[in-house]
C-alpha cells in the first residue's frame, strides 16, 4: 500500500502532505472549540445586561422590562426533583437485572437491543408517547407529573447504559471475595457491587438528568404552558420550564425579547454547568481503580 | 456477622427470591416503552389513513392540513428534513472525522485532556440554545453573504444542526480508531509511513465500520432534531432544493401543531402522529443500519 521510493523529493512531498493535513485536522478540531466560544460570547454579551435580581424573581410578562424567569426556574427544579428518583431507581434496577441476574438468554438479548434502539428514538417521539399515555391515557393532564414521567422514559436508556458500564467495571475478584465470605448474591450486590459502581452510576445519572433539563420538544408536545405566572405547588399543577420559556421569548418578534431569551439561556447554562461540574467532581473524587 | 446472618436467614431468603423479580419488572418498563410508542403511533396513524389515502400521503406534492383546500402529501416535510440533514452532513462529516483523526493519531495527551472536555460541553449544549444561536447569530451572518435569503431558511438551520452533531461523530469515530491496536500503527511506522499515511491508509480503513456507523447515527440524530429547525428553518412546507428559502421539517410541523389548539380526534391532530410515525420508522431504520454495519464489518484484532 505504501510505495517504497528512495527518491528524496518524494519523501519531502510526503512530509509536506503530512504537515498540510495535520493543519487541516487541527483546524477541524479547533472548529468545535471556536464555535463554542463564539456561541457563549454571543449569548453573554446579549444577556448579561438583562440578568438582574428583578429578572430572576419575576414572572413572565408581555413587557420585556418586567419579564422574569421565576416560574420557569421553579418548574425546572420541580421536574428535576420528580424525574431524578424515578429514573434512578428504574435505570439502576434495569441495569442490575441485565448485568447481574439475567442469564445469557434470548430475553436478555431482546431487552438489550430494545434499550439500544430506544436511545436512538428522537425526543419528539417521546413527546407523542407522553401525550398519548400520560396526558390522555392516565388523564394526568398537562401537569408536572406527566412531563416528568415522559422525561423518565426519555433518559432511562442513557441511565441504563451508563449503569451497565459502571457495573461491568467492578472486577469479578471483588464479587468472588464476597461470595467466599459466605455472602448471598443480593448481599454481594448491595454491599460490594453497588458501592463500588456508585460513583460512575451517579455520574451517568446526573449527565442524563442534565439532558432532561435541556429538553424542549417533548414538553411542548405534552403541553407545558408558555405563560405561567405562578410557582407550581403540586405535581398535578401545570408548569413551564427554562427551555420552554426561552423558546417562547426567542419566537417573539420584539427585539428586546431576544435579549431576555439570552439572559434565560445564561440561567439554563449555569444550571447545566453546575450539574456537569458535580458529575465530574463525583467521578474524580470517588473513582475506584482496580 | 455470621450469627446475625443465620438469624436473618428467612428474611435473606425472601430477599434473594423477591429482588430479581422486582428488578425484572423494572427492566420490563423499557419494553413497555417501545410497545407504548408503537401502539400510540400506530393507533392514530391507522385512524389517519382511514381519512387520507396512503398513496396521497406519499405522492401528493403539497402539505396543507391546516388550510383549505387540505393536502396531505408528506413529501414537502420529508424534503425539508432531508435538505437540513444533507447540509448538516456536509458540515459535520468532514469536521467530525478530521477532529477524530487529530485526537486519535496526532494529539499529545496534554492537548487531548483539554479538548475532549470542551467537545463534551459542546455535546451537552441544549438544542434550544443552538436554535437561538442559529436565528440570532448564524442567520444574520449568512444574510450578509446572501442578502436575498429568507430570515427563516434551511441553510442556517442545517449548519447549526451540523455543529450539534460534530461531537457525536468525533467521539464515536475516535473510539473506533483508538480500538485499532498499537502494533498495527507501529508496523506502519516501521515501514517509514508518515502520520498522515498511517491515519488514512491504515487506521481509518481498519476502523471504517465504526466510523461509518457514527455517520449514520449522527444523521439519524439530525433527522430527529427539533428545536433548531423549529426556530431557524421556518414553517412553510415546500418542495424545494433551495437552501436559502424557508422550509418546514417533519419535526417542526409536529411542534407547530402542538403549539396551537388542536382538538383531539381531529384530522390535524392525527397528522402529527402520522408524521411522527414516519419519523420513528426513518430513524429506527438508520439506527438498525448503524448497528448492522458495526456488527457485520467489524475488523477483529487479537
Amino acid at each position: 500500500m505504501i510505495r517504497h521510493n528512495g527518491n528524496i523529493k518524494d519523501i519531502e512531498k510526503r512530509r509536506k502532505k503530512n504537515m498540510f493535513y495535520f493543519s487541516l485536522f487541527l483546524f477541524a478540531t479547533l472548529f468545535g472549540v471556536i464555535t463554542l466560544a463564539v456561541l457563549l460570547v454571543d449569548v453573554f454579551i446579549k444577556g448579561i445586561p438583562w440578568l438582574d435580581w428583578q429578572f430572576l424573581n419575576s414572572f413572565p410578562s408581555r413587557f420585556p422590562e418586567r419579564a422574569g424567569i421565576k416560574s420557569a426556574f421553579y418548574g425546572t427544579l420541580w421536574m428535576l426533583g420528580l424525574t431524578a428518583p424515578i429514573a434512578f431507581i428504574l435505570g439502576v434496577g434495569t441495569a442490575l437485572y441485565l448485568n447481574e441476574y439475567a442469564g445469557d438468554t434470548k430475553l436478555k438479548q431482546i431487552l438489550q437491543i430494545n434499550i439500544n434502539n430506544l436511545a436512538g428514538v428522537p425526543s419528539i417521539v417521546y413527546g407523542l408517547l407522553g401525550l398519548g399515555v400520560f396526558v390522555r391515557g392516565f388523564a394526568l393532564g398537562r401537569s408536572l407529573i406527566a412531563g416528568s414521567l415522559t422525561m423518565v422514559l426519555l433518559i432511562l436508556p442513557i441511565i441504563v447504559v451508563a449503569s451497565q458500564e459502571a457495573l461491568k467495571s467492578v472486577p469479578s475478584s471483588q464479587r468472588n471475595a464476597s461470595y467466599a465470605l459466605g455472602a448471598t448474591k443480593w448481599q454481594t450486590i448491595r454491599r460490594v457491587v453497588i458501592p463500588a459502581a456508585l460513583p460512575n452510576i451517579l455520574t451517568g445519572t446526573i449527565l442524563a438528568l442534565s439532558r432532561a433539563i435541556g429538553e424542549t420538544a417533548p414538553l411542548i408536545m405534552i403541553g407545558a404552558l408558555t405563560f405561567v405566572a405562578f410557582v407550581p405547588g403540586s405535581p398535578m399543577d401545570s408548569f413551564t420550564v427554562l427551555p420552554i420559556q426561552i423558546f417562547n421569548w426567542t419566537s417573539r418578534p420584539q427585539e428586546d425579547f431576544q435579549y431576555i431569551a439570552a439572559a434565560g439561556i445564561i440561567v439554563l447554562l449555569v444550571v447545566l454547568l453546575s450539574m456537569n461540574g458535580l458529575a465530574i467532581y463525583l467521578r474524580n473524587k470517588y473513582q475506584n481503580k482496580y | 456477622m455470621a450469627i446475625r446472618d443465620i438469624e436473618n436467614k428467612p428474611k435473606v431468603n425472601i430477599l434473594e427470591t423477591i429482588i430479581p423479580k422486582i428488578l425484572f419488572l423494572f427492566a420490563l418498563i423499557s419494553i413497555l416503552t417501545t410497545v407504548g410508542i408503537v401502539f400510540i403511533l400506530l393507533f392514530e396513524t391507522l385512524s389517519f389513513f382511514r381519512e387520507v389515502s396512503f398513496i396521497d400521503f406519499i405522492t401528493d406534492p403539497k402539505w396543507t392540513p391546516l388550510f383549505i383546500p387540505k393536502h396531505f402529501g408528506v413529501l414537502p416535510l420529508l424534503s425539508g428534513t432531508l435538505i437540513v440533514t444533507f447540509i448538516a452532513s456536509l458540515i459535520a462529516i468532514p469536521i467530525g472525522l478530521g477532529s477524530a483523526i487529530y485526537l486519535s493519531e496526532y494529539a499529545p495527551d496534554r492537548v487531548r485532556a483539554i479538548i475532549k472536555p470542551i467537545l463534551e460541553i459542546l455535546a451537552g449544549i441544549p438544542t434550544i440554545v443552538y436554535g437561538y444561536f442559529a436565528l440570532t447569530f448564524v442567520t444574520p451572518v449568512l444574510r450578509f453573504i446572501f442578502p436575498d435569503m429568507d430570515i427563516f431558511n434551511a441553510l442556517s438551520a442545517g449548519i447549526v444542526v451540523g455543529i450539534m452533531i460534530i461531537p457525536m461523530i468525533s467521539s464515536l469515530s475516535e473510539d473506533a480508531m483508538l480500538a485499532v491496536p498499537n502494533s498495527i500503527r507501529a508496523a506502519a511506522y516501521g515501514l517509514g509511513s508518515t502520520k498522515f499515511e498511517v491515519a488514512t491508509k491504515v487506521i481509518v480503513p481498519a476502523a471504517l465500520s465504526g466510523i461509518v456507523s457514527s455517520f449514520v447515527l449522527a444523521l439519524s440524530r439530525a433527522i430527529g432534531e427539533t428545536m433548531i429547525v423549529t426556530i431557524a428553518a421556518g414553517g412553510t412546507p415546500k418542495l424545494t432544493l433551495n437552501p436559502l428559502e424557508s422550509i418546514q421539517t417533519m419535526t417542526a410541523y409536529i411542534v407547530q401543531v402542538s403549539l396551537g389548539d388542536t382538538p383531539q380526534g381531529s384530522i390535524e391532530y392525527k397528522t402529527i402522529f402520522a408524521v411522527g410515525m414516519s419519523l420513528f420508522v426513518l430513524t429506527l431504520i438508520m439506527n438498525l443500519i448503524a448497528q448492522y454495519i458495526t456488527k457485520k464489518y467489524r475488523e477483529e484484532y487479537q
